[in-house]
């Protein structure tokens, strides 16, 4: 497959991905779970494509369905940040509700055709030699997803409030020695990833995906996002990167079938996320004891190549998720 | 390091103290849920410009309306039994097994591979009973895994399951449409189903096997006695309360976190073999199998508050709404999901409900 | 700047953390604040620094009364503290430890502070590199880039909570002269330490808090007797330390070497026998629970053997220790000890050394019974144990115990009970020690320690001393573990 066509189309599917693991990097960056985003995503792309086709407006569908990625996330911030109850619970139940509240609600307007994102190459710069037209030729959405991988990543690592994001999931009290609010703070960037969740949703309903139907056809998807976070080391660029990644793994799959025509067409597609979860094995097991203890028994220069690798891949995730937080 | 086992916050152990002297007022707010779960849903069925009552006893009759209907119902509580009585194991050690909907795919697809292998050769009562055996070392061996991938992989449990979950759902479509393909057309709808000689045997006129739901009804008898009543269900509760303490006082917690996935996914297998050979099944093996039973068990459970007794009527009650709700698709324009919205607003209001109590009778009592 | 404290009082529920305490510390003065554990210093410190606010009393700076709401309005105003543990980011670089938190502008301008960072850092002669990742630092220099912080950020009054506790000799010189350096520059210095030799060195003026209350204020230089006599009351005690023959040898501990990210214990060999209670005394920190626990096998050491009934235990589990008849009772009662939730009956069932399938609750429930009698405990078979008050859970603790244990480690056994309590579980456990258990403890009890061993190992900065308790005294033990006798030393 020609690389250009692949990357170009790798980037237009990827925007909701994008969003989703942006929002969820922000929220556990924060010292919260959000376990709900898989029923969330299919809430939001319904709820996106419905206020779309009522309002004739793509706009109004994406506002609609960030308004709800964020009450939806609102539910968990609240009943774990204020009623000290267990993220993981909470999160699950809602990820099934959302689905279910999606069906039902989504029912009258299955296999409608709405409004979609249009494709808005942009003049000039659109011609430049082999990155015009990968980059330049998309729709407005796609443009969106990469300035916020870059705008995140600006955030967090270039401005005084970013860099308190950081400090709170790392150390809450110590944030708090320095001025920061915990407990809004984290309320605040939940909602935001529950908005930014919302915008992957309706980004699929709008674009990529677009339309609706029972079942959608992006089932599973949150799940992955999730491990794309944790793939990602919650930071904005290695988690965009790891989106490509599962992105490009769901693209060239098509092309595996060439090769495997005695393998039924239908597995193709469901192979990329057994394949994303296992992946975090990488990351995670180089901090076990007895690979510590295996490592050791190595000669010393296999070990230290295996150890600087490993330690490049292993991520460790934000001291103080999903604990709670007092000031004594 | 072994130091690291997770110790119990403040909170939880004031929880504990505050649960002990207030069990009237718990059960007062716990009950509580359900007329609020009620409310949301009716104005949820109000939104869709229903009629609740009219969509109430559209589920009730769904249900209930036939003996036919019933026997559906039941033929959906005994999975979501046997899985909530694994799920109480795996809970009772604080453990989320996210992985019970794999091991209830890999169960089914372990029987469905003994009963081909041996369909034509043995006495059907010798496949089926072999072909449960394969159902539980199936989901044995999946539940298995996932404990695996966390104490040595360190993969978190609920990651775990699900890479195991999508595993065995690329398994079984490849299973359904590569070399177990029906003779003839290959087709999602599944294998060849089996013969009626293969199917557990029913009551007259009533289309439910006394066998699945005395299997259901045992496995949470056996499970509540070994949760009471044995010293690996007594270290199981106790890793569950209180990791580093347990490990100090002996309980070796690796080993018993293995043991209790190992249990709840054989358990889990065997509802997927009651989901091939159950009178009122498909007979055949097809791509999500598991028609999400292993998930509704876990609302099953947390709605239960971890209790044997509880999950039974539970777990009817939620097979109840599934398959009544079925009959809204078929009668008014309403999506089947309805019931799922019901099941789903009800362990929320009463996760929030728990939330608010705590909060309220802590604030009480310090 | 000038500080006063004025008749502080504090409360943690029935505890009166602070009673009454006043204080005052002039410009430029190096001012000491000088007690035991519990005796009331962080309590106080987190009182001037902003993090809690007292319930009665009044803080004064300059002679004009302040109300502190929060830690960064109290860095506002001026005062500013060290923690004794750095409250900084791990995994952030030391330059955006720096900055964080600074109110200057919304985007950071790194290139600035960076030279910010360098040019005070050396002012002081620390050398710090921006770009390491902090949780790369140990914590002298962790300690020095709050300081550089914290007086970039304007502070005038600089609190430091215990500092020296973990760093080297040539980092508490440097830190010492900074801290000189700053008050020659008119800053005001708390400085909060138990450690009467440094207090000694440091300090223009001293004031001693014990049991919440100020015992004592005085000028340096002044004698350690006085300053010993003012922190811990009745200076002498007879200790009542009987002698006992002791038998075979039941732990050895040969050249370990014992870590963690603070400490490194060196090259420590011990031997303990039969019937044999020892006390590991020391400030916290000092390394004695780094010992306890790697004797319990909780804890790898690097190096060197344990060899308990003679077999070395060094690589083995912690489940292996058990079997060779090691107990290990940690402080948390409910933390780290009781499961709560459970009941009494519960517990005597889950400690069942070789436990059939079932449990046989008529056999829990008869010794629970018996263990409610013997060891006098005021509760129910099934009552759920966090319903027991401290002592009757810590008396549970010690009931579940295996009764033929051979080594009994223990951290602080009765830290926070009355003298009844205190006095029956001494009873118990010297009841044990006669039968041939080896006790073991951590403990910050003076008269515990001096009444209750034959031997206290005290532990200072990684170091330790032998004192036999027959041939010592109370006064011996607290210069002690104020770091008398230690000599000059390297830890780091």
């Amino acid at each position: 497959m020609d690389l250009s066509i692949l990357i170009t189309s790798v980037l237009a599917a990827s925007p909701p991905i994008v969003f989703a693991v942006l929002g969820e990097t922000i929220t556990e960056k924060a010292g919260v779970i959000n376990l709900s985003i898989d029923g969330s995503m299919l809430l939001t792309a319904m709820i996106g494509f419905v206020v779309a086709l009522k309002t004739n407006s793509v706009f109004a569908g994406f506002m609609a369905a960030m308004i709800v990625g964020s009450l939806v996330v609102s539910i968990i911030a609240f009943v774990s940040l204020t009623l000290h109850q267990p993220q993981v619970a909470t999160g699950f139940v809602l990820t099934l509700l959302c689905r279910d509240l999606a069906y039902v609600f989504g029912n009258p307007y299955a296999h409608i055709p709405g409004p979609q994102v249009v494709p808005t190459p942009i003049p000039g710069l659109v011609d430049l030699p082999v990155i015009g037209v990968i980059l330049f030729d998309q729709n407005p959405i796609v443009y969106l997803s990469l300035l916020a991988v870059f705008g995140v990543w600006a955030y967090m690592f270039k401005t005084q409030p970013g860099l308190k994001l950081q400090g709170l999931g790392e150390r809450p009290r110590a944030a708090f020695v320095r001025g920061v609010n915990v407990t809004l703070m984290r309320y605040i960037y939940t909602l935001v990833g529950g908005a930014f969740v919302g915008l992957g949703g309706a980004a699929f309903s709008l674009m990529v995906k677009p339309g609706w139907g029972r079942p959608y056809g992006i089932e599973g998807t949150g799940w992955i996002a999730l491990a794309i976070v944790i793939f990602g080391g919650w930071k904005p660029i290695r988690a965009a990167l790891g989106a490509y990644f599962f992105v490009t793994l769901q693209t060239a799959v098509n092309t595996l079938h060439g090769a495997m025509p005695n393998v039924p067409t239908q597995i193709f597609p469901t192979l990329p996320f057994p394949l994303m979860i296992l992946s975090l094995l990488l990351v995670t097991i180089g901090n076990t004891e007895w690979m510590n203890q295996t490592l050791s028994l190595l000669p010393k220069r296999v070990q230290r190549f295996l150890i600087r690798t490993l330690k490049t891949l292993q991520t460790s995730p934000p001291a103080s998720l999903g604990t709670i937080f007092k000031k004594e | 390091m072994p130091w690291n086992w997770a110790k119990p916050s403040e909170e939880e152990v004031l929880d504990h103290l505050i649960a002990n002297n207030n069990k009237a007022t718990e059960l007062f707010l716990r009950l509580s849920a359900i007329p609020v779960a009620f409310v949301l849903s009716i104005i949820i069925l109000l939104m869709m410009g229903a009629s609740p009552l009219d969509a109430f006893s559209l589920i009730f009759s769904g249900a209930f309306g036939s003996s036919g209907r019933l026997a559906y119902v039941m033929t959906a509580w005994v999975p979501v039994l046997l899985c909530s009585a694994g799920l109480l194991v795996t809970f009772a050690s604080g453990f989320w097994n996210i992985g019970i909907e794999g091991q209830v795919v890999m169960g089914a697809v372990f029987a469905t591979g003994l009963m081909q292998a041996f369909q034509h050769s043995l006495h059907p009562v010798a496949v089926l009973i072999l072909a449960a055996v394969a159902g539980l070392l199936g989901g044995a061996l999946w539940g298995m895994l996932a404990g695996v991938l966390r104490l040595y992989g360190n993969v978190n449990e609920i990651f775990g399951g699900l890479g195991l979950n999508f595993i065995a759902g690329s398994l079984t479509v490849y299973l359904v449409l590569g070399p177990w393909k029906r003779p003839g057309i290959a087709s999602t709808s599944g294998t060849e189903p089996f013969p009626s000689s293969l199917w557990l045997p029913a009551f007259e006129g009533f289309q439910i096997s006394p066998i699945e739901i005395l299997l259901g009804l045992i496995a949470i008898l056996i499970i509540a006695w070994i949760l009471r009543g044995t010293h690996f269900g007594l270290g199981l509760k106790a890793i569950g309360k209180n990791q580093r303490s347990a490990f100090l006082m002996g309980v070796p917690i690796g080993r018993r976190m293995l043991m209790a996935f190992t249990l709840c996914g054989a358990l889990a297998g065997l509802a997927g073999w009651v989901l091939v050979v159950g009178t009122s099944a498909r007979h055949n093996l097809f791509p999500l199998i598991s028609s999400g039973y292993g998930f509704l068990a876990i609302l099953v459970v947390l709605l239960s508050h971890l209790s044997a007794f509880w999950s039974v009527p539970i777990s009817f009650f939620f097979a109840a709404i599934t398959m009544g709700s079925l009959q809204l698709a078929l009668e008014r324009q309403l999506d089947s999901s309805l019931g799922g919205v019901i099941q789903g607003m009800l362990v929320l209001s009463i996760l929030i409900t728990q939330g608010l109590k705590s909060r309220w009778l802590r604030r009480g009592e310090s | 700047m000038k500080v006063e404290l004025k008749d502080i009082h504090k409360y943690f529920g029935p505890v009166h953390a602070n009673d009454g305490v006043s204080l005052c510390a002039d410009a430029g003065s190096l001012h000491g604040i000088l007690g035991e554990n519990g005796a009331g210093k962080s309590t106080l410190m987190k009182v001037l620094s902003g993090f809690v606010s007292p319930d009665k009393g009044e803080i004064s700076i300059d002679g004009m009364a302040v109300r502190l709401a929060s830690p960064t309005q109290a860095v506002a105003i001026g005062i500013g503290m060290l923690h004794q543990d750095p409250l900084d980011f791990p995994s952030l670089s030391v330059l955006d430890n720096f900055l964080l938190g600074s109110p200057r502008s919304y985007m950071l301008d790194r290139p600035r502070s960076r030279q910010h960072l360098i040019e005070l850092a050396s002012q002081f002669n620390f050398e710090l590199d921006p770009d390491a990742s902090v949780s790369d630092l140990s914590i002298g220099e962790r300690q020095q880039l709050e300081i550089v912080r914290l007086l970039w950020l304007g502070v005038r009054v600089l609190i430091l909570d215990e500092p020296t506790t973990a760093i080297s000799a040539q980092q508490k010189e440097k830190l010492f002269a900074t801290l000189r350096r700053l008050a020659q520059q008119g800053k005001t210095i708390l400085f909060v330490s138990h450690k009467l030799e440094e207090v000694k060195e440091l300090c223009t003026k001293v004031t001693v808090l014990a049991h919440g209350k100020v015992t004592g204020e005085v000028v340096m230089p002044c004698p350690t007797e006085r300053l010993v006599e003012i922190m811990f009351g009745q200076a002498i005690v007879i200790n009542k330390g009987s002698v006992m023959p002791l038998e075979e040898v039941v732990l050895k501990l040969d050249d370990i070497i014992v870590s963690d990210w603070r400490l490194e214990m060196k090259n420590l060999s011990l031997e303990v026998r039969t019937g044999e209670v020892i006390g590991l005394a020391g400030l916290e920190g000092s390394g004695q629970l780094l010992v306890l626990k790697a004797c319990a096998g909780l804890l790898r050491p690097k190096a060197g053997r344990i060899l308990i009934n003679g077999i070395d235990m060094i690589d083995r589990p912690y489940c292996q220790f058990l079997e060779s008849g090691v107990t290990y009772m940690a402080s948390g009662r409910l933390e780290e000890g009781l499961i709560a939730g459970m009941t009494l009956t519960e517990h005597a069932a889950l400690v069942e050394r070789r436990p059939s399938f079932l449990v046989d609750w008529t056999l829990a429930s008869e010794k629970v019974n018996q263990l409610i009698h013997e060891f006098n405990i005021k509760g129910q078979p099934e009552n759920f144990v966090e319903e027991l008050s401290g002592g009757n859970q810590q008396r549970m603790l010690l009931a579940l115990l295996h009764p033929q244990s051979r080594i009994l480690f223990m951290e602080h056994p009765t830290r926070g009970l009355d003298l009844e309590s205190t006095e029956s579980i001494w009873a118990i456990l010297l009841n044990r020690a006669r039968r041939g258990t080896a006790i073991i403890f951590v403990s910050s009890d003076l008269d515990e320690l001096l009444d209750r061993c034959h031997r206290i190992l005290v532990f200072f900065s990684g170091h330790v001393r032998l004192l036999e308790t027959v041939k010592t005294n109370a006064l011996e033990l607290g210069e002690a573990i104020g770091g008398r006798g230690f000599g000059s030393f390297n830890s780091q």
